[in-house]
């Protein structure tokens, strides 16, 4: 390999050796940018309950219905076009995980790299509280807190957040007690530059390896948490239908053969969230040091 | 003579070990917790005069590095004072706070002591910006001045410190410290984990830089070669103490403690003709723990001239002529 390439190229190249993890990304990409161009490969907005037609409810993949366009994953229980749903489906389920993802970084890392840097009681106080928070599991703090704020995207956001943010807490004080020994820390220190400062430019950059790493699982994790919330009734208003709900809406008619309504939105999630644990997995071979060549 | 820049007024460093819940519920309870205590540096006073070099010499675990750090405000003192013009490096109360920007370090370890993520141009060009030293227009300009003095291409500030040898990080280190424009400067071993062809060549460099700057600084080492290269005077620390201080020449010439004479007689040298073949006599002993320092004059158990009264008093630091200083009772 060649050392004068750049760093971002080498590990660019590092991680198109493992075939899978680069088919994962594609499949991350495709899946990502059909969501986000869902108008251009849809037939109909299933958000515009005006289009919605009940006489083409529940119809097999493959049915020609009332607009004239064929239904290819068929339609659901309010006769929206599955495939249609699906994609503007993915939207929400992406735009949730990311911005829930985004948010829990940004916190929980600052949190995180505040509490290695000031160490004694501060450190304590919030290691200790974000211990405790971890101790319950996700999915019932979410649904305590989205039981409290509402349903909505936002109420669901700061759920998310809520119950993810501690993950990133926890890596980024690890790996920032480890910068925090270090010699530039002094230097910077000794400059004098400002805590704030010695924070934020220094230590938290510092720790972004193994952050980015909790990124990619966390955003999977918060898609897959939000779905289930969604499932459960807890998370968006049925006008606006995430990946969960389709699923749970399509749930009791699973026994009367009527599969496609559940199945193929699980599918979507299934190969979203897969492809992108795939990427985060090699992301975290990569920067294993433990691991590396 | 002119008046002292940096002085150190009855420094002492102890480190504690960390008390665990656990124990301070015991303790609570009225058990028996063990606090162990590190003396790093106990009770020393000096003054560092402008324009002079202070070569700081002494075995690894004296306490030299944690003396650098109190003088350049990196750790607060436990008790006593370090102060620039008379005014305190760091807060004394509160969160320990460095006052001033006159003082500024040279690290060890080039490798650990430049962030690895940032471009060299930003890291030198961060504390002139954050203090006000140079503006963001100016900055440019002001790091290519700081490279070029240190000998190094001005072009070179887009570039990360991986791609830099292990001298050249020093002197982008070198470079850093200086950007402050320090009054004072520490260098930590600044060439220990160099080298000994680069090391030359870093040593060189900051000679020439002391004459065109007119540095004050603080050379911490435990080279005798390389402090006596450089220094006007020279301290000799054992185990947290001063031992000896006095004119680097006539410490070299005629050292007074028996532990600057050990240590000056065990430096390898190659011209031998006058004295013939020599056996390497090391020191007896070892460097006693810091947990657990002998009482009296900390030198004791390794010295060939110990008395029963080096056994139970502890030495001070008694003037042996001009401007010399050591803490030893049978020294005259």
């Amino acid at each position: 390999m060649r050392r004068d390439a750049s760093p971002f190229i080498r590990f660019w190249r590092e991680f198109a050796e493992n075939r899978l993890a680069l088919v994962a990304l594609g499949v991350v990409i495709l899946v990502v940018g059909a969501a986000v161009l869902a108008p251009l490969f849809t037939p109909q907005d299933p958000y515009d309950i005006g289009k919605l037609v009940l006489g083409d409810a529940r119809r097999p993949p493959g049915h020609v219905g009332s607009g004239g366009y064929v239904h290819l994953l068929g339609t659901d229980a309010q006769g929206r076009d599955l495939w249609s749903a699906i994609l503007y489906g993915l939207r929400i389920s992406i735009q949730i995980g990311l911005t829930a993802g985004a948010v829990a970084f940004i916190v929980g890392g600052s949190l995180g790299a505040v509490a290695a840097f000031a160490g004694g009681r501060i450190e304590a106080l919030i290691m200790r509280f974000i211990d405790l928070q971890l101790s319950f599991p996700a999915i019932l703090l979410a649904l305590v807190i989205s039981a409290i704020l509402g349903q909505g995207k936002w109420q669901l956001t700061a759920a998310l957040v809520a119950s993810q943010y501690a993950y990133f807490a926890r890596t980024a004080h690890g790996a920032a007690v480890a910068e925090r020994s270090k010699e530039y820390i002094e230097a910077a220190l000794s400059t004098p530059l400002s805590s704030r400062v010695v924070i934020f430019r220094h230590i938290l950059p510092n720790c972004m390896p193994p952050l980015i790493v909790v990124a990619t699982v966390q955003v999977a994790n918060a898609i897959a948490l939000e779905a289930t919330l969604s499932f459960l009734g807890m998370g968006l208003p049925v006008t606006h239908p995430s990946l969960g709900m389709l699923i749970s809406n399509g749930f009791q008619y699973m026994l009367s053969g009527r599969y496609w309504i559940s199945i193929y939105p699980g599918i979507a999630l299934i190969v979203l969230i897969l492809a992108i644990n795939l990427v985060g997995d090699q992301i975290r071979d990569q920067l294993n040091p433990r691991l590396q060549r | 003579m002119s008046a002292a820049l940096l002085e150190l007024d009855g420094v002492s460093k102890r480190f504690r070990r960390k008390i665990s819940l656990g124990d301070r519920i015991a303790a609570k309870l009225g058990a028996k917790v063990e606090t162990r205590e590190v003396r790093a540096v106990e009770n020393v006073s000096l003054s560092v005069i402008r324009g002079e070099t202070l070569g700081l010499v002494g075995e690894s675990g004296c306490g030299k590095s944690t003396l650098g750090r109190i003088a350049a405000g990196i750790l607060p003192p436990t008790s006593g004072k370090a102060s620039l013009d008379g005014r305190p490096v760091m807060s004394e109360s509160g969160r320990h706070e460095k006052l001033t920007t006159r003082v500024q370090t040279v690290f060890q370890d080039p490798f650990a002591s430049l962030n690895p993520r940032r471009r060299i141009g930003d890291a030198i060009a961060e504390g002139p910006l954050a203090h006000g030293l140079v503006d963001h227009a100016g900055a440019v300009a002001y790091v290519a001045e700081q490279l070029y003095r240190v000998g190094l291409d001005p072009s070179y500030a887009s570039r990360f410190p991986h791609q830099f040898s292990g001298g050249q990080r020093q002197r982008i280190a070198i470079a850093r410290a200086l950007a402050m424009k320090p009054d004072l400067l520490i260098c930590d071993e600044p060439v220990a984990s160099l080298d000994v062809s680069i090391q030359a060549q870093v040593l060189n460099l900051f000679l020439d830089l002391r004459r065109a700057l007119n540095l004050t600084a603080i050379f911490i080492s435990h080279d005798l070669g390389v402090v006596r290269h450089l220094s006007d005077r020279v301290a000799i620390m054992y185990l947290g103490r001063i031992v000896e201080i006095g004119p680097s020449a006539e410490i070299y010439a005629s050292p007074k403690h028996p532990y600057t004479q050990a240590l000056l007689t065990s430096v390898p040298r190659l011209n031998r003709h006058r004295e013939g073949r020599r056996a390497f006599r090391p020191i007896a002993g070892e460097l006693p723990s810091p947990l657990s320092p002998p009482s009296g004059c900390h030198f004791h158990p390794r010295c060939t001239l110990a008395t029963d009264r080096c056994r139970t008093e502890p030495p001070q630091l008694r003037s042996m002529g001009s401007d010399r200083h050591a803490a030893c009772h049978l020294a005259e």
